[in-house]
């Protein structure tokens, strides 16, 4: 890997940081918890460095079947993840109040 | 256009559409959307790798993806609402398992042509996400009430933990100087997940909100690494993403104990303390145990009401009688409003989300920054389970360990109703001069059943 690419990376990192933190720092106490569980579910995107681990090899070697574990567990992440996030944020509702007399 | 290219350009496209769904979270009415936006995000990408050319073996990836859908769904499902602090941390665990074995398999794939910078991303992807694994595993364990959620302590705890941390670096950079050392390279995965044991034993179950959210911000550290590791520009964005956002939860925690990370850390915060469990410091005066007919009587002529939920009310399963109560007051002409405390539960917006299961309007749900000066012109406070965030010893007694932590000021009601389990003192493990004061009613026993009796007698 030469010198510029990764520097391309490091400023990727760094400018993904920042961004980060200015679109989470918007998040209100209520959703603390969906955001928890759905940018844990982000982070599952792990899978795609398990896809390739596991799809890359010609026959079933060590690299591959490290890659099909990988690929369990980042899948229990992205679909548990996303999941649970749902069924939580289904439950968040503004109720109409009924107007009294 | 070569497909590399238009791989990584998907990539960008799932980029924005994660950062768009986080954007989307700032607000209960978009959030749902927000959701779907980074979903799809996520199917765009794996897609796109799929369709990859020089990808084989698509027999395994279908049986781990089948075999990982099932138990990640069938966990989404049947969890429960108060259980969603453990869930979270077992799922981030998965998260940081997934990110190490892709390093250790990318290291087999291609020991000799290792550039330097690929190795050390390499060797901390696989440190940052066993460290995550096992250290969620705990918490996990932790929050289910599987080992104590006292902190685990032992001499010289913090001295053995920074010993195998210097040694981790020194192994590190042995593989560094020769990839094809093997031992030293399962040193090194031992090591890491040990100490990620060894991190959260000391941590008390008062603290695991923090501790819940920096392993999250592992995570996303340790999907960076593998970023770099790979080449990928999808895993660095979206790791950074996920490290900042874990760490930004972390700071507000922390800001909202009042105590600095490294405390929180290394503190073994609510270890028992001898000379409280003497009962010398304890506040003068008494606690006064009430009737639920006593606390009824209050309700019914009081105008105003704020609920202050706490564990209790989670651990109880309280929430919906909670919610019954708050209905039929509010039918009887009450304000009623609630008042959640950023470190109240297990982890970020716990309370929120059981609220909102019980299904009370989040317009109902208050910080406690917009809360707190309201409280002296409130007629009746119920606490529910809480102690330590409506502790006035934090404002009053700097000899107080959690003094100078920002509090829902409670005390300041007219009257204040404490439910509480027993006389016992909090996680904490500290006294609360709260419930020896003149204006609060103690009621003691389940939350869930004096929450029930309490409610039939308001409506006689």
């Amino acid at each position: 890997m030469d010198t510029g690419t990764i520097i391309i990376g490091l400023t990727i990192f760094v400018l993904a940081c920042f961004a980060g933190a200015e679109l989470i720092s918007k998040v209100p106490q209520t959703l603390h918890t969906p955001l928890m569980s759905g940018s844990n579910a982000i982070s599952g995107i792990a899978i795609l460095g398990a896809l390739i681990a596991t799809g890359r090899p010609e026959s079933i070697d060590a690299e591959s079947v490290i890659g099909f574990f990988a690929v369990i567990f980042a899948t229990i992440n992205v679909v548990g993840g996303y999941m649970v996030t749902n069924r939580m944020l289904q439950m968040f509702k503004k109720k109409k109040r009924k107007k009294k007399e | 256009m070569s497909t590399v290219n238009i791989i990584d350009f998907v990539y960008l496209i799932s980029a924005v559409l994660f950062m768009l769904g986080i954007k989307n979270l700032s607000s209960p009415a978009t959030a749902k959307l927000g959701n779907y936006l980074s979903m799809t995000g996520m199917g765009v990408a794996i897609l796109a790798t799929l369709a990859s050319p020089d990808m084989f073996g698509f027999t395994m990836i279908i049986i781990a993806i089948a075999i990982g859908a099932a138990i990640g769904g069938y966990a989404a499902v049947k969890v429960e609402m108060t259980s969603m602090p453990e869930m979270v941390a077992l799922f981030n665990g998965c998260g940081g398992a997934a990110s190490a074995l892709v390093a250790m398999a990318e290291f087999n794939g291609q020991t000799a042509t290792f550039a330097n910078f690929t190795l050390i991303t390499l060797l901390l992807s696989i440190i940052i996400g066993g460290l995550t694994f096992t250290g969620s595993i705990i918490a996990y364990t932790k929050l289910q009430g599987i080992i104590s959620t006292r902190p685990i302590t032992y001499p010289f705890q913090q001295v053995v933990n920074a010993g195998i941390v210097v040694l981790t670096l020194f192994l590190t950079y042995t593989v560094f100087q020769d990839p094809s050392n093997l031992f030293a390279f399962c040193m090194i995965i031992v090591l890491s997940l040990s100490l990620g044991v060894l991190a959260v034993i000391p941590i008390g179950g008062a603290d695991m909100p923090v501790i819940v959210s920096l392993l999250n911000s592992y995570s996303g550290l340790a999907v960076s690494m593998t970023g770099f590791a790979l080449n990928n520009n999808a895993l660095i964005i979206v790791g950074s993403l996920v490290g900042a956002s874990g760490l930004f939860l972390t700071k507000i925690m922390c800001d909202a104990m009042n105590r600095s990370l490294a405390n929180v850390l290394f503190g073994a915060f609510g270890a028992v303390d001898e000379s409280i469990a003497d009962g010398s410091e304890g506040p003068a005066g008494s606690m006064k145990g009430f009737e639920v007919e006593d606390v009824a009587i209050a309700l019914q002529n009081a105008d105003s009401l704020i609920i202050v939920p706490g564990y209790g009310m989670a651990a109880a399963q309280a929430q919906h009688v909670t919610r019954e109560l708050g209905d039929f007051l509010t039918e009887e002409g009450v304000e009623v409003r609630y008042a959640i405390h950023s470190v109240a539960g297990r982890m970020p917006g716990h309370m929120n989300v059981l609220l909102a299961e019980a299904d009370v309007s989040y317009d109902q749900l208050f910080a406690m920054e917009d809360i707190n000066d309201d409280f002296s012109t409130t007629d009746v406070v119920l606490v529910i389970g809480a102690n330590d965030v409506v502790n006035p010893a934090a404002k009053t007694n700097p000899s107080s360990p959690i003094y100078g932590m920002p509090i829902l000021e409670v005390d300041k009601a007219r009257t204040v109703v404490v439910l509480k389990r027993s006389m016992n003192v909090g996680f904490a493990g500290i006294e609360n001069e709260l419930f020896f004061k003149d204006n609060t009613m103690m009621l003691f026993g389940d939350a869930k059943a004096s929450i029930q009796n309490l409610l039939t007698a308001v409506k006689e």
